[in-house]
C-alpha cells in the first residue's frame, strides 16, 4: 500500500500565545515546535496499514525551514521517505495550502492520504475535505476506528455525541482522531535512521488567498470571579448565585 | 448580501444549530433563505417558521436519506448557485465542518470555520474565530466572491420569531456517492455533546478515578447538562476522549462550566475560557482556574459535589 501522510508542525499545547506588537502576527520567538499531535495518529495508523500490507509511507509537509524538525519527528516513527514544500510562511487560507497539496498528491499514485483531523494551531479543519474535492476522492474526516480490506474501507468517525460507520473505496482520504490508535514513540534507532533520510524539497505551488487575517486579539479578560466559600456549606449560596445572579441554573 | 443557511438535521430532526442561525441571520439584515437537503425531514414549515424563515427550499431525494459528504457537497454548491446566494451560513458542528470546506472547494469560496461573532461591514462580514484553541482570536476577511462561514453553536442563542415559512421543494437528482453513512451509533444512552451542551460539568484528576465519576454523571444529569473531563482524566483512561475539552479535544462556549477538580492547565482553560459563567470546585486555592471562574469553592469536591446533588434533589 502507498501511502501518503500529511503533517503539520505546531507550537506545542503549552505555548502560551504572544501576538507581536502590531497584534498582526504571532509572535514566534519562543515558540517550542511539534509535530500536530493529530497528525501522530495518522503516521501511525500509516505504519501499522504498512506493517499489515507492505508498502511505502510518504511525509509530507508545507511550511517554512523551521519545519524539518516535524518531518524528521515523523520519519522517526518509521515512515520511509519525506517531501517538503517550501514555503516563506504559512499561508493564512487553508486552500492555499491544500490546493499546495493537492497539487503534489495528485501524480503520487497513493492508494491512502491520511491526515490529523486539524492542526491545533489554526483550527481551520479544512484541509483533508478540501483535499478530498481537488483530487476526486471520498473522504472520512474524524475518523476513531478504520478498517481496510482490499479496496473497501469502512470507517468510524466521531460526529456531535453520536459516531458514523461510513464506506468508502481506496483511493481515500482519512482524517484521524484521538482514539483511533497510540502512536509510538520513536525509537533511537528511528531517530539515528531518521537523520540519514534526505528529505526531498520544492517550493510549494501557492494559490491566491482569499482569507486575509485583518489582526488577532487576547480573548476579553474575565474578572477574577468570587470565591463563594471554603467548604460544602458553600453549596446553597453557589446555587442561588447560579439561579438569580447568573440565571443558568 | 443574501444568505444561504444550511438546516442541519440527525434521523429526520431539525438541529438546534440550525435555529441559532437564523436568528443570526435575522441580526444581519440581509435577506436570508434556509436549505435544507434531505429525504424525510420533520416539520421543516412548522420549526424554521418559529425562528422567524420566511422562505425555505428543500432539496429532495429519496438518496439522500443518508449523509454523503461528497454527495451532499455537490447539492448545497448547486444550491447556493440556483439560489444566487452570497453566504452559505452553517454550524460548525461535526457536519458543517465536514461538508462545508467540500462545498467551497467546489464553489473556490474561502471558508471561515468556528466564529464566534459575525457582522455587517460595510459589504462585507467581520468575522471572528479563535485560533490555538481560543488562546487568540482572530479578526479574518474572505474576499471570495462566495463565502463560507460555519459559526460555532451556542454562541448565538435561538431566539423565536414566528412567521408563516413558505417550503419550495425541489426533487433533485442525487450524483453518485463516494461515501456513504451507512449506520450511525448513538454514544452512550444518546449522550449530549459537549460542543451542544448548555450546561458542563466536567471532572479532572481531582477526581481521583473512574469509580467516582458518577458524582459527576449524577449533578450533569440533575441539571440536564453534558459531561466533561481534562486531559489528565482522558489520557489516564478514566473517560471516553471525546469528552476531553481543551486543545486537543473539544472547544465549548456553554452558558455553565463547572470544572471539578481541574486545575487549568492552559491548554484545558483555552478550550472552556469563553464559557459564559465558570463554577470551579477545587480544593487548592492556587489553581489557576479560579483566576478564570465565576464563582469559586475551595474545597473538596468530594465534600461539596455530593452537598450540590443533594441540594438540587431536594429542589433548593
Amino acid at each position: 500500500m502507498n501511502i501518503a501522510v500529511c503533517v503539520k508542525q505546531v507550537p506545542d499545547t503549552e505555548t502560551k500565545v504572544k501576538l507581536t506588537e502590531d497584534k498582526k502576527a504571532v509572535d514566534e520567538s519562543e515558540i517550542n515546535f511539534i509535530l500536530n499531535p493529530y497528525d501522530e495518529f495518522a503516521v501511525e495508523e500509516a505504519l501499522q496499514l504498512k506493517e499489515k500490507y507492505d508498502g511505502e509511507v510518504t511525509v509530507i509537509s508545507l511550511g517554512p525551514d523551521r519545519i524539518s524538525s516535524a518531518i524528521r519527528s515523523a520519519l522517526a516513527m518509521g515512515a520511509d521517505k519525506a517531501i517538503h514544500l517550501q514555503v516563506d510562511e504559512n499561508p493564512q487560507d487553508p486552500n492555499v495550502v491544500a490546493n499546495a497539496l493537492a497539487a503534489e498528491l495528485k501524480n503520487g499514485g497513493y492508494d491512502l492520504i491520511l491526515l490529523g483531523k486539524q492542526a491545533i494551531d489554526d483550527d481551520h479543519t479544512q484541509v483533508p475535505s478540501i483535499l478530498g474535492e481537488k483530487l476526486g476522492l471520498p473522504s472520512v474526516t474524524v475518523v476513531i476506528k478504520l478498517n481496510i480490506d482490499g479496496d473497501k474501507v469502512v470507517a468510524e468517525r466521531e460526529i456531535d455525541g453520536a459516531h458514523e460507520i461510513v464506506e468508502c473505496t481506496l483511493p481515500a482520504i482519512i482524517s484521524t482522531q484521538r482514539g483511533l490508535n497510540e502512536p509510538r514513540y520513536a525509537s533511537l534507532k528511528g531517530i539515528m535512521r531518521a537523520k540519514k533520510i534526505q528529505i526531498e524539497q520544492k517550493p510549494a505551488q501557492l494559490s491566491d488567498d482569499q482569507l486575509n487575517i485583518i489582526g488577532f486579539e487576547y480573548p476579553p479578560q474575565k474578572n477574577p470571579g468570587k470565591i463563594v466559600g471554603d467548604s460544602a456549606d458553600a453549596v446553597p449560596e453557589l446555587l442561588r448565585l447560579l439561579h438569580e445572579e447568573a440565571k443558568v441554573i | 448580501m443574501k444568505i444561504l443557511i444550511y438546516a442541519e438535521h440527525r434521523e429526520g430532526q431539525l438541529r438546534k444549530i440550525t435555529y441559532e442561525n437564523i436568528s443570526l441571520a435575522r441580526t444581519l439584515g440581509q435577506p436570508f433563505e434556509v436549505l435544507v437537503v434531505g429525504n424525510e425531514v420533520q416539520d421543516i414549515q412548522e420549526q424554521l417558521g418559529r425562528y422567524g424563515a420566511e422562505q425555505v427550499v428543500f432539496y429532495k431525494n429519496a438518496q439522500l436519506e443518508n449523509y454523503s459528504a461528497d454527495g451532499y457537497a455537490r447539492i448545497v454548491a448547486e444550491a447556493v448557485k440556483e439560489r444566487q446566494a452570497d453566504v452559505l451560513l452553517m454550524g460548525a458542528t461535526s457536519t458543517g465542518k465536514d461538508l462545508g470546506p467540500r462545498v467551497a472547494s467546489i464553489l473556490n469560496a474561502a471558508m471561515a470555520t468556528d466564529c464566534i461573532h459575525v457582522e455587517m461591514e460595510g459589504d462585507n462580514l467581520k468575522l471572528i474565530r479563535p485560533m490555538y484553541a481560543g488562546k487568540v482570536q482572530a479578526t479574518i476577511r474572505l474576499t471570495s466572491a462566495v463565502k463560507v462561514v460555519t459559526v460555532r453553536p451556542n454562541v448565538y442563542q435561538a431566539s423565536e420569531a414566528p412567521v408563516t415559512a413558505k417550503v419550495d421543494t425541489k426533487e433533485v437528482s442525487a450524483p453518485d456517492f463516494k461515501t456513504v453513512v451507512k449506520e450511525i451509533v448513538s454514544g452512550a444512552k444518546g449522550k449530549l455533546d459537549v460542543t451542544e451542551a448548555n450546561i458542563i460539568v466536567s471532572g479532572g484528576r481531582g477526581m481521583k478515578g473512574p469509580e467516582n465519576w458518577h458524582l459527576i454523571e449524577d449533578l450533569a444529569q440533575l441539571l440536564g447538562a453534558a459531561t466533561g473531563a481534562s486531559r489528565a482524566a482522558v489520557d489516564a483512561g478514566w473517560r471516553p476522549h471525546d469528552e476531553q475539552v481543551g486543545q486537543t479535544g473539544k472547544t465549548v462556549s456553554p452558558s455553565l462550566y463547572i470544572a471539578v477538580g481541574i486545575s487549568g492547565a492552559i491548554q484545558h482553560l483555552a478550550g472552556m475560557s469563553s464559557s459564559k459563567y465558570i463554577v470551579a470546585i477545587n480544593k487548592d486555592p492556587d489553581a489557576p482556574i479560579f483566576k478564570l471562574a465565576d464563582y469559586g469553592i475551595v474545597a473538596d469536591l468530594f465534600d461539596v459535589v455530593p452537598r450540590m446533588i443533594e441540594e438540587l434533589k431536594a429542589g433548593n
